[in-house]
C-alpha cells in the first residue's frame, strides 16, 4: 500500500545533503518533488514548515507514525515549484508567503494573493537574488466574496481597541451570524528571515529571541538546539535542566494569563484578577532567579546565561506551593461559575478532521483530539528522564482549550517539582566550535512547536536561518471554528486560540 | 419647602448624582477584584475633561450625530426628575406616570441608535440592532411592570405610588415582589451592566450600548456617557423610590423631613450601587442570543405579578 511507505524511505530517492543534522535533508528533483505532492496527499505525513532561499524551496515533514524528520528541498532555479498547497491546505499561507520574500512561485495554488507583502515594503522579494522595486502604491487586497441576501460586511482591525497586535479581520455576517471570515495579516513583518542572514550568532540569537515575544524561551531554545545541532556541539546536562525549567515558567506564565484574558473576555474580570496575580508571580520569580521578568535572552546558544542558586531553587520551590493552592482555588471559580461555562461549553468549536488536517499543535490541536508534543515526539532532554503526560481533550470547543491549559499549567508544575528534584550539578554553558553545518530544532512553546532551521558558515557564523510560528497552522483554523458562531463570541474564541501575530508575520 | 423649590432641587440632584454612583460602582468592583480603584470622584473628573475637549465629527455625519447627544441627555434628564427621590411633593410629579417615563427613555434610546446608525459604520449598526433587539424585549416588560404596580396602587403616577405604599395601603404582595424582581432585570438591560453588556469593554464586536456612541467624542461623548450615568441614578431612584419609599418626605413634611428623606435617597443610591457591583463580578456576560430568555423571564414575571394581582381578586 502506498500510504505505508515511511517517510526516509521515500525521501531516500533524493540526494542526502551532507552536515544536516540531527535529522536528514534531501535534495529532491522536480520527479521527485512531484512524487512528493502526490504522496502527501494519501500519507499521515505533516508538514513541520516551508520556507526558501533564493533559489530553493525547503520543506520539513514528520512521519507522525514512525516519527521521524525531514527537510525535503527542491532546488528551483526558474523561481518556480508545484505547489504543496492542494495536499496540505496549511501550506498555503506559507507557499504564498514564500512567494513575497523569495519569489518562488507555487505552482498549481489558486490563490495568488500576496499575504505579507502589502505593498509598503521599501523592496519587494526583498530575500530573492535580484529583489524588485517598491510597489507604487499599496496593494488593494480582494477579500473572499460571500453573496446573498442581507449579507453584510465588518471589517475589524488592524487598529484595535485593546492593546493587542495588529491583524485586519473581515467578517461577512448575516445578523449577528457568522457566515465567513477572513484575516489579513503581515501587519507585523520585521523581516525576520533577512535579518538571520549573515549573522554572528549572538546577534542571531537575540534576533531569534524575539520572534514572538511571549514565546522567547522557546524560539531561544529551538534557536540554540539548531545552532548546537549544526556545530555538532555538546550542551552541559545542567544547561538542559536549566532551560526546560525556564520553558516550563514560561509556558506556566502565558497559560495563566491566556485562562484569566479568556474569561475577561466574557466580562468575567474576577478571573483575570487572580490569574494576573499568579503570572506576576511567575515573572517575579524569574526576574529573582534569572534577572528577566520574561526570561529574554536567558537561553543561549551553548547552554544558559545564568545558573540557578540552591538558595534560588528552594525559593521557587516555596513559591510553587502556594502558587499551586491559588490556581487550584481559581479553577474551581471557574468551574463553578455556570454563567461562565454557558459562554466557554459549545463556542468556537475547531473541528477535529481540519485540526489533523492542518497539522495544528498546542492547545488548539490537543482540545480537538490531536495530542501531538514535541517535549515526547521527537522529544528532547530533559524530557526524556521527566514525568510527563499531554492532555488530549475531544471537543474542541472555548471550554477544551482552557481546560488544555488547566492540565497543561499542572503538568509544568509537577515537571518543575522534578527538574527541581534531580537537576544535575556540573557546568550550564559550552564554548561554540566554528564549523560549518546545518542543524534543525522543533521545541513546544506554549502554543505549540516551534521549529528553527540554521546554516553555519565556516567561520561560525549564522548563513541563513528560518523560525517557524505555531500560529501559521492555527490561524487558519480561527477562520473555521467561527463560522456559523455569532459575531459576539469571536473575541471569546479569538482569544482561545491566542495566535501570535508577530510570530506568523516573521 | 415649596414644590417648586423641590422640583428645582431634585433637578440639579439628579446630575449631581450621578457620576458620584457610576464612580461608586466603579470602585465596588474595583475592590473585589483586589485593586485599588480610582477615586468615586473619577467621573467628574471624566466628564469635564471630555467637556473641555474639542468634539470631533465624522465626515459622514448627518444633523442627526450631533443632536443626538442633547436630545439623549435632555430626555433621560427630564425622566430622572419626574420619579420621586427624596420627596413626592413637586411641581411636575402630578403631571408624571411611568408610561411617560417609558416613553421618555424610548425617545432616548431611538435618538441613540439613529445616531449609533448615521456615522455609516459597521459598529454603530452592530450597536443600534442589538440595542433595538433589547429594547423590544425590555419595553414590554417595562409596561408590565407598571401595569402590575398600577393595579395594585390605582395609579400611574410615582409621586401618588410612593404615597400609597407610604400610607400602609399595600401588605406584602407576592405581585409586588414579582413586578421588584423585573424592575431590577429590566434596569439591568437598560443600563447596559453585564451580563447583558460590559460597560467597561474594549471589544468592539461585543458591545452594544459603547458600539453605538463609539464615534462621539469631546461635549457629546459627555453628554451620552452623562446620559448613561443618570439613567442608572433614575433606576436606583425608581426601584428604590417604589419598593422601599421609607424615609421619602411627604408634602407635609418640614425640613428635618426633606432632609430624612435626602438621607434615605443618597443611602438607598449607595446601597443599590454596592449590590451592583457585587453582581457584576460574580457573573458573566451572557451570548447575545439569550438575551432573549433573560428579558422574556422579565416579561413573564411582569405578566405574572399583573395575572396574580386578578388571581387573589378572585380568591
Amino acid at each position: 500500500m502506498m500510504g505505508n511507505v515511511s517517510l526516509l524511505d521515500f525521501l531516500s530517492s533524493g540526494h542526502p545533503v551532507e552536515g544536516h543534522r540531527p535529522w536528514p535533508r534531501f535534495r529532491l528533483d522536480i520527479r521527485a518533488w512531484r512524487a512528493l505532492v502526490g504522496q502527501l496527499a494519501t500519507s499521515e505525513w505533516s508538514v513541520i514548515s516551508l520556507w526558501g532561499e533564493p533559489e530553493e524551496i525547503h520543506v520539513a515533514l514528520r512521519d507522525d507514525e514512525s516519527g521521524q524528520i525531514a527537510i525535503a528541498s527542491h532546488p528551483c532555479p526558474e523561481r518556480w515549484y508545484v505547489s504543496l498547497g492542494r495536499a496540505r491546505p496549511g501550506v498555503i499561507r506559507l507557499e504564498r508567503a514564500a512567494f513575497d520574500l523569495w519569489g518562488l512561485a507555487p505552482m498549481g495554488l489558486e490563490d495568488r494573493r500576496p499575504w505579507l507583502d502589502h505593498g509598503r515594503w521599501p523592496s519587494r522579494k526583498p530575500l530573492a537574488s535580484q529583489p524588485q522595486p517598491a510597489a507604487e502604491r499599496p496593494l488593494t487586497y480582494d477579500f473572499l466574496a460571500a453573496e446573498g441576501e442581507g449579507l453584510h460586511q465588518i471589517p475589524v482591525g488592524p487598529v484595535h481597541a485593546g492593546v493587542i497586535e495588529p491583524g485586519h479581520f473581515r467578517f461577512h455576517c448575516q445578523g449577528e451570524a457568522v457566515v465567513r471570515l477572513e484575516q489579513r495579516l503581515g501587519y507585523v513583518h520585521k523581516g525576520i528571515d533577512g535579518l538571520l542572514t549573515e549573522r554572528s550568532v549572538e546577534d542571531a540569537a537575540r534576533v531569534a529571541a524575539r520572534v514572538s515575544g511571549d514565546a522567547t524561551v522557546a524560539y531561544s531554545l529551538a534557536f540554540a538546539r539548531a545552532v548546537e545541532a549544526a556545530l555538532g556541539c555538546e550542551v552541559p546536562p545542567r544547561a538542559h535542566w536549566l532551560r526546560a525549567l525556564m520553558a516550563e515558567m514560561e509556558r506556566i506564565a502565558n497559560h495563566v494569563f491566556d485562562i484569566g484574558a479568556v474569561c475577561n473576555d466574557a466580562a468575567f474580570a474576577i478571573m483575570l484578577s487572580h490569574m494576573g496575580v499568579l503570572r506576576e508571580k511567575i515573572l517575579r520569580a524569574n526576574d529573582a532567579l534569572f534577572g528577566h521578568r520574561l526570561l529574554m535572552d536567558r537561553v543561549v546558544p551553548g547552554g544558559c546565561a545564568r545558573d540557578l542558586s540552591e538558595e534560588g531553587a528552594e525559593a521557587l520551590k516555596h513559591l510553587l506551593h502556594g502558587f499551586t493552592k491559588d490556581f487550584e482555588r481559581a479553577f474551581k471559580l471557574y468551574d463553578n461559575t455556570p454563567s461562565l461555562s454557558d459562554r466557554t461549553q459549545g463556542t468556537g468549536i475547531a473541528n477535529g478532521s481540519l485540526v489533523h488536517r492542518f497539522g495544528a499543535g498546542g492547545f488548539v490541536g490537543r482540545a480537538s483530539g490531536r495530542g501531538h508534543d514535541s517535549r515526547k515526539a521527537p522529544g528532547y532532554q530533559p524530557y526524556d528522564m521527566l514525568d510527563l503526560s499531554i492532555p488530549v481533550y475531544a471537543e474542541g470547543d472555548v471550554n477544551a482549550r482552557l481546560m488544555v491549559r488547566f492540565d497543561e499549567v499542572r503538568e509544568s508544575l509537577g515537571l518543575i517539582t522534578q527538574i527541581l528534584s534531580d537537576m544535575p550539578q556540573g557546568a550550564f554553558r559550552a564554548p561554540l566550535p566554528s564549523l560549518a553545518g546545518e542543524g534543525l530544532a522543533v521545541v513546544e512553546s506554549f502554543r505549540g512547536e516551534v521549529m528553527v532551521w540554521v546554516r553555519m558558515d565556516e567561520s561560525g557564523r549564522v548563513a541563513r536561518a528560518h523560525a517557524h510560528d505555531p500560529s501559521w497552522f492555527q490561524w487558519p483554523l480561527l477562520e473555521a471554528a467561527i463560522e456559523g458562531n455569532i459575531v459576539a463570541d469571536f473575541p471569546l474564541c479569538n482569544k482561545s486560540f491566542n495566535c501570535s501575530y508577530s510570530g506568523a508575520d516573521l | 419647602m415649596t414644590p417648586v423649590l423641590a422640583q428645582i432641587a431634585q433637578i440639579f440632584l439628579v446630575v449631581a448624582l450621578a457620576p458620584l454612583i457610576t464612580g461608586w460602582v466603579r470602585l465596588v468592583k474595583a475592590r473585589l477584584n483586589g485593586r485599588i480603584g480610582a477615586s468615586p470622584f473619577q467621573p467628574y473628573r471624566d466628564v469635564f475633561r471630555l467637556l473641555q475637549k474639542e468634539a470631533v465629527v465624522a465626515h459622514s455625519a448627518s444633523w442627526i450625530f450631533r443632536a443626538a447627544p442633547y436630545v439623549t441627555f435632555a430626555a433621560v434628564w427630564l425622566a430622572a426628575c419626574i420619579i420621586p427621590t427624596f420627596t413626592t411633593n413637586m411641581v411636575l410629579a402630578p403631571a408624571a406616570d411611568l408610561i411617560a417615563l417609558v416613553a421618555l427613555l424610548g425617545v432616548a434610546r431611538f435618538w441613540t441608535a439613529l445616531a449609533g446608525m448615521d456615522v455609516g459604520t459597521s459598529f454603530g449598526g452592530l450597536g443600534a440592532s442589538r440595542e433595538m433587539m433589547i429594547a423590544s424585549l425590555a419595553e414590554p416588560a417595562m409596561l408590565m411592570v407598571s401595569f402590575s404596580l398600577s393595579l395594585i396602587t390605582g395609579t400611574t403616577s410615582p409621586a401618588q405610588i410612593v404615597a400609597f405604599v407610604l400610607s400602609g395601603g399595600v401588605g406584602v404582595e407576592v405581585s409586588l415582589g414579582l413586578a421588584l424582581a423585573a424592575l431590577i432585570m429590566v434596569a439591568i438591560a437598560e443600563n447596559g451592566r453585564i451580563p447583558i453588556d460590559n460597560p467597561a469593554t474594549h471589544l468592539e464586536l461585543t458591545m452594544v450600548h459603547e458600539a453605538m456612541v463609539l464615534e462621539y467624542s469631546g461635549r457629546h461623548l459627555a453628554l451620552m456617557e452623562g446620559a448613561g450615568m443618570v439613567r442608572l441614578t433614575l433606576f436606583m431612584a425608581l426601584i428604590g423610590g417604589i419598593f422601599a419609599p421609607w424615609g421619602m418626605a411627604q408634602p407635609e413634611a418640614g425640613a428635618l423631613g426633606l432632609a430624612i428623606g435626602l438621607g434615605a435617597f443618597l443611602a438607598k443610591c449607595f446601597l443599590l450601587a454596592t449590590a451592583l457591583g457585587i453582581f457584576e463580578t460574580v457573573i458573566a456576560k451572557m451570548r447575545v442570543f439569550r438575551y432573549a430568555d433573560f428579558l422574556g423571564g422579565a416579561l413573564l414575571l411582569g405578566l405574572l405579578a399583573t395575572i396574580f394581582l386578578y388571581v387573589s381578586e378572585a380568591v
